[in-house]
């Protein structure tokens, strides 16, 4: 027996020792889960920025309403990034090193992703990121994740439903004129179309880039109907969509089929904005109401996501990015439990073999820890009348063209007669 | 591609329209800068600032942003006095104003991005107008109303603070504050008010520019960062103080962005328009009209 084996003064000890460690792993198992991220909440993607944050705090909020991940109740810890990528090494290097954060996720897009990449790396952390597109092509990092339904090469998914539904147009289009904003995006964007361009034999009569503080686009949009192209493929952010669906109307542009690669119509803002200015315009979309029987739990996030939005004065629709911001977490959660713990080889190790089941459906990752394969959706905007942002919410107004599982309808062409 | 004449007379009125637009965000920076001495990085600030107000006031009540601004301008010449007289008798009187004041307005190009992010979020905010969505066809020239009609008011201005100017007695002391203050003081005019008031006309230029901003873009808070490097080469480019300076280099820095757009392709447009800067600078240093 204990007593009998040793003195008392050590059996004492042992047990002061005991409870001592009992009260430090139940201590322990009570701190929150601290999850570190940079996000835009000022600069120009700032909007973006605010809507993932939301889209993430409901998250948080959910499963700390069912008791936490492994009994640890999950806090953020993060910063503003300003959408500046010189902001983001020392945004992570102090979420590691001073805030001892658990774990680290990305802010929002490719700009703040790439800077955050070599911290990442040298610290072997699983790496789950939000809407980057293809940032993992040059570093080519194992433990990388991107959640944006690109597909495993994302600059040729970002544009193949654009491709395939102007090819779906009788007789098929044989000129093509390519443009897009200086910036990181739109580049990767414009390499993708190029490349299906080479594939389809297509003749380019118009490949140019422009700043992105461009004020007024009609000399650009003028200087492409010069050329005459049956397809205008546009590469832009969002204050230059806005400009260039505006000049391609003051211009009166006339050609096949105008869009592709236009961020910013996927949000209420430019939605509104723009309202008729974007009939016949065919573009991508993650996510539309006219496939809401297909994302059945999609539409309780939305409804807490749209009642939050509404308060914080951004994105009231919530169809772009909210959904996939939630989603990047679901995966985070889902390997989390399943490895037990936070050891970030095994997370990676996970996530790389798994499919996870979160709200815009089934997710894979392919080797380079893009999704397994691309659900880019091409769409076409038609029948938007006025400027009320109601209409968006309802079925009716964005027919989508690719991928064939989700089409709901051809491509209407050529898109100056969509305009009128 | 081919360069037909209507391409050809279509970039000339596009780089026109938009000038008119470089010059109503300049001018305000050609009173400060040029004749005050005043370096105002926040500028740009102000602009964002009467883009927002014009926002509201569209968006609340359904007013035209441009009436809006001019309505208001009064509230932004007061604002710009008073802003003045802070900077005056915190850096200025102390003789600091040169790496003090700069930051100074470093400060309130910051604090005011800030407080309109948490005032209206971050999203992008864009005005509806009759005219925004039309275009004026003649044969194959376009004229979007969207830029006409910031271009025409944009030029009336510049022609009204030009007669301001030259035709009162404040514009003449202003011309001479920027000549000579110590020979205005023994004038009996007293200097720091002359240049409170001409700090004032300036902030009310730039509150009407967002207006024009506003109809010719989205706009975000951070955006006027953009127009800080433009306010201050077309200011250059004119000719310091010149007003008519300003509007001539604003014509020339968009006709020769809207033809390098058309015809070289857009990426080369600021490296001609600040290559036509740097050529100006080299053979005519004081500007296209400057002294």
């Amino acid at each position: 027996m204990l007593g009998r084996s040793f003195p008392p003064v050590f059996a004492r000890a042992l047990g002061a020792l005991a409870i001592a460690f009992g009260l430090t792993c139940a201590a322990f198992a009570q701190q929150p889960l601290k999850i570190g991220f940079g996000m835009s909440l000022t600069g120009p993607l700032a909007g973006n920025g605010k809507a993932a944050l939301i889209a993430m705090e409901i998250w948080r909020d959910d499963v700390n309403a069912k008791g936490g991940i492994l009994g640890r109740k999950v806090d953020f810890v993060y910063y503003d990034d300003q959408t500046s990528p010189a902001t983001v090494p020392g945004i992570y290097t102090k979420l590691l090193d001073v805030d001892k954060v658990d774990l680290v996720v990305s802010g929002y897009g490719t700009n703040v992703i790439a800077p955050a990449m070599p911290i990442a790396m040298q610290r072997n952390l699983c790496f789950m990121t939000l809407f980057g597109l293809n940032v993992n092509s040059k570093f080519k990092y194992d433990r990388y994740f991107q959640i944006m339904p690109a597909g495993p090469d994302p600059a040729i998914g970002w544009s193949q439903g654009f491709f395939e539904a102007a090819m779906s147009l009788n007789p098929k289009p044989r000129t093509v004129a390519i443009v897009g904003a200086d910036a990181e995006y739109p580049a990767m964007a414009l390499e993708g179309a190029r490349a299906h361009i080479k594939r389809l034999g297509l003749k380019v009569v118009y490949d140019k880039t422009y700043p992105p503080n461009t004020v007024d686009y009609s000399p650009i949009v003028r200087a492409i109907q010069a050329t005459n192209p049956e397809i205008v493929f546009v590469a832009s952010y969002p204050p230059d969509s806005a400009g260039m669906v505006r000049a391609a109307n003051e211009v009166g542009l006339k050609t096949r089929i105008f869009g592709g690669g236009l961020v910013g119509p996927q949000f209420a803002a430019l939605k509104t904005q723009l309202g008729p200015l974007l009939n016949g315009v065919v573009n991508y979309e993650f996510y539309v109401p006219d496939l809401n029987k297909k994302f059945p739990f999609l539409e309780q996030f939305l409804a807490k996501y749209q009642a939050r939005a509404a308060k914080e004065g951004v994105d009231p629709l919530g169809f772009y990015l909210p959904p996939y911001a939630y989603a990047m977490m679901q995966v985070v959660e889902q390997a989390i439990k399943a490895t037990g713990g936070l050891d970030q080889a095994k997370l990676a190790e996970y996530i790389h073999k798994s499919e996870f089941d979160t709200f815009v459906g089934k997710v894979r990752f392919a080797a380079n820890g893009e999704w397994a394969s691309s659900r880019v959706m091409m769409t076409q905007y038609t029948g938007i009348s006025g400027n009320d942002v109601e209409q968006f919410k309802k079925p009716g107004h964005v027919t989508v063209l690719y991928p064939t599982e989700y089409k709901t309808g051809s491509v209407k062409a050529p898109y100056h007669e969509n305009r009128k | 591609m081919e360069v037909s004449t209507a391409l050809l007379v279509n970039a000339i009125i596009a780089g026109l329209l938009l000038g008119g637009f470089y010059a109503a965000v300049s001018v305000g920076v050609s009173i400060s800068f040029g004749m005050l001495d005043v370096v105002n990085i926040a500028h740009p600030a102000f602009i964002i600032l009467g883009s927002y107000i014009a926002y509201i006031v569209n968006d609340r009540f359904g007013f035209d942003p441009i009436v809006v601004s001019l309505v208001l301008s009064p509230l932004f010449f007061l604002l710009g006095m008073a802003l003045y007289r802070i900077y005056y008798l915190c850096f200025e009187k102390r003789g600091q104003e040169s790496l003090r004041g700069l930051a100074f307005f470093f400060g309130i190009l910051f604090i005011t991005e800030v407080a309109l992010v948490l005032i209206f979020g971050v999203d992008y905010r864009m005005v509806s107008t009759r005219y925004g969505d039309v275009t004026w066809r003649a044969g194959e020239i376009d004229f979007p109303m969207r830029l006409v009609v910031p271009f025409l008011v944009s030029v009336a201005m510049v022609i009204g603070v030009q007669l301001v100017l030259t035709h009162t007695f404040f514009g003449r002391a202003v011309l001479a504050v920027a000549q000579d203050q110590l020979a205005l003081r023994l004038m009996g005019v007293n200097p720091v008010r002359v240049k409170e008031l001409a700090f004032g006309l300036s902030i009310a230029t730039a509150g009407v520019a967002g207006a024009f901003l506003i109809v010719i873009q989205p706009v975000e808070p951070a955006i006027g960062r953009h127009y800080i490097g433009l306010a201050f080469a077309v200011c250059v480019l004119g000719g310091m103080g010149s007003i008519w300076g300003t509007l001539l280099g604003a014509f020339v820095l968009g006709i020769a962005e809207s033809f390098t757009s058309t015809f070289f392709g857009p990426s080369w447009a600021p490296a001609v328009s600040f290559g036509l800067l740097l050529a100006t600078l080299a053979f005519k240093p004081s500007g296209l009209l400057g002294r």
